[in-house]
């Protein structure tokens, strides 16, 4: 995760927004929540990052995570499966409960429930093996011996991604030679492969030309049938083609949620106001 | 104006490349030197004689090389074993695992131990390693040592790469995107398992290249080594009898016995050896990082 991404930045500058209107913190959804956050607070010594995040993620549905550059949305994504461990300067505390089971206390079990969460990054970073290993790479980890069952899931879910007849002929190439859109649907597929429930996708079309942007688009509409999908983005149009339930963050906290075009079309606070005029 | 611009422009370009081919052409003129100086060696004895050959009476003519290269090899392939899994692992451990706070204050340290003078490091294996191999360590194999020995010049070569390697594998495993490791951790593996198939996957080059850097640098090593490998001529498998390397019989001998016919050129083709040996050294491992770098 990039240092930048913790920073206070913004594209407001501080003061000239005015919170005027009390967000109304109301999920979207009642149903069943597969993620449930409460009180989640991340700081470093220079301050907090994410401050008091009550939040329900719907199951099965794409909910983006909307804001400024800075506001937290990638540090709330890596939150919900602890990569926040890597970065020692950082202080969570919180609850973050993923199907009822809290991740902040798994310690036994934290590889397995990161195995929930698929994750799909800005930039797409195949490990440092073939293509066929890229894919294989989860299912070894979760104890798959079987050459046969491997090689089936590797073909799988590349056919998931719309990659396998672009690759089957050369499995064994590193996956570096793929291009950029491939290697981001590679990700996607090496993700699926371990049979996550939950897609955790920070700004997966950020280094992607449009058609393969569009690839990816079309790939989380039809996985959210059986996934629940949480994509961070700054991108409004992107957030109104795909987002069920939209987050809107504001240095650190939650601003705003609901449906896009709710909340998107008819915002209550001046921050998403000015956010939606400003990203227009 | 403009004369003179394209003129200052023209100036600099000369300058340099000149600078340039004066650096690149410093090896091939040593390569070229030392066997200028080495040829009349070769008069009388075969390149096989010379290099196989552990018979070394310069007075009679006789200079086989045999122990003086065993005796490198040995040194430098006994610093590696040691220093190169302490570096590996210490690197390891400071970046991937340590906080911030111990990589903070762990480079100054490296830095101070690569600054300091190898005829320090010479005097303390002298004070330290010296009377712990031949008191403890060759009593405890059942050994017989004065301490002057291979291990001692091993375990000094050791320490004297550490720093340098440790830095660049330092380097080396800060490089590795982070991206990488958070997609290794997010498939279910455990910290060791990202490090073992990410960070070291990735880095491998690096390592390889850290390693070379060891190697050659062992294996030039000259003073330090000098003054705790006994400089005895010796092929032994024991790490507790002395050795003598090469760079160790060029800094004794040189400018001494001048007078012994083909001796000067005898110290010469020692020199060659060695730049031979670490040219070919840092060719194999460029080679074998060209080969990992495709993977």
């Amino acid at each position: 995760m990039n240092v930048m991404a913790f920073t206070n930045q913004s594209v407001f500058p501080p003061g000239e927004v005015v919170l005027q209107n009390k967000v109304e913190m109301k999920s979207a959804v009642k149903e069943n929540p597969i993620i449930k956050i409460r009180d989640l607070n991340v700081e470093t010594r220079e301050g907090k990052i994410l401050k008091n995040i009550n939040l329900e993620i719907p199951k099965n549905q794409i909910v983006v995570l909307l804001g400024p550059s800075g506001c937290g949305k990638t540090t709330l994504l890596k939150s919900l499966n602890r990569l926040t461990d890597l970065h020692k300067e950082l202080k969570v505390s919180g609850q973050i409960l993923i199907d009822g089971q809290d991740i902040m206390k798994a310690n036994n079990n934290l590889a397995a429930m990161r195995q929930k969460m698929g994750l799909l990054s800005q930039r797409p970073f195949p490990l440092p093996v073939s293509i066929y290993k890229n894919v294989a790479y989860g299912l070894k980890l979760k104890g798959i011996r079987s050459k046969k069952l491997i090689s089936y899931n590797v073909e799988t879910n590349l056919k998931r991604v719309g990659l396998w007849d672009e690759v089957k002929g050369r499995l064994k190439n590193p996956a570096t030679s793929l291009s950029i859109g491939q290697q981001q649907r590679l990700c996607l597929a090496r993700g699926l492969a371990v049979k996550p429930t939950i897609i955790l996708a920070d700004e997966p079309t950020s280094a992607l030309d449009p058609i393969s942007t569009k690839i990816i688009e079309n790939l989380f509409k039809e996985l959210k049938q059986h996934y629940t999908i949480i994509l961070v983005t700054h991108v409004l149009r992107q957030a109104l083609r795909l987002a069920d339930h939209v987050v809107f963050m504001y240095y650190g906290e939650i601003i705003e949620q609901g449906h896009p075009e709710k909340i998107l079309k008819n915002p209550k606070t001046n921050v998403l106001k000015k956010y939606l005029v400003d990203g227009n | 104006m403009n004369d003179k611009r394209k003129l200052t422009d023209i100036m600099v370009n000369i300058w340099m490349r000149g600078g340039l081919y004066i650096l690149l052409s410093i090896p091939v003129l040593t390569g070229i030197g030392l066997y200028w100086k080495a040829a009349p060696l070769f008069h009388d004895h075969s390149f096989t004689d010379l290099v196989f050959s552990g018979k070394w009476f310069p007075m009679k003519g006789e200079f086989g090389f045999l122990p003086f290269i065993y005796s490198s090899i040995y040194v430098t392939v006994l610093s590696f074993i040691i220093s190169a899994p302490l570096c590996l692992f210490a690197a390891v451990y400071l970046t991937q695992f340590g906080n911030q706070r111990l990589l903070n204050f762990t480079l100054p340290v490296i830095d101070i131990l690569a600054g300091i003078p190898s005829v320090v490091y010479g005097v303390w294996g002298i004070l330290v390693i010296v009377p712990v191999i031949s008191d403890h360590v060759a009593p405890f194999f059942g050994a017989n040592s004065s301490g002057y020995s291979l291990l001692s010049g091993g375990i000094v070569l050791a320490i004297m790469c550490i720093p340098y390697m440790l830095n660049m594998l330092i380097e080396v495993f800060h490089t590795i995107p982070v991206g990488m490791k958070e997609a290794s951790l997010a498939l279910g593996a455990t910290r060791w398992e990202m490090v073992k198939h990410v960070v070291i996957r990735k880095g491998f080059p690096g390592i390889i290249s850290a390693f070379g850097l060891g190697i050659a640098k062992a294996f030039g090593e000259t003073i330090a080594v000098l003054m705790v490998v006994g400089n005895t001529l010796n092929i032994s498998i024991s790490p507790f009898e002395a050795g003598y390397p090469l760079p160790a019989l060029i800094a004794n001998n040189y400018g001494e016995m001048m007078s012994i016919p083909d001796y000067d050129s005898a110290l010469m083709f020692a020199a060659l050896l060695l730049f031979v040996v670490i040219l070919l050294i840092n060719l194999f491992f460029r080679y074998f990082i060209h080969k990992t770098e495709k993977i």
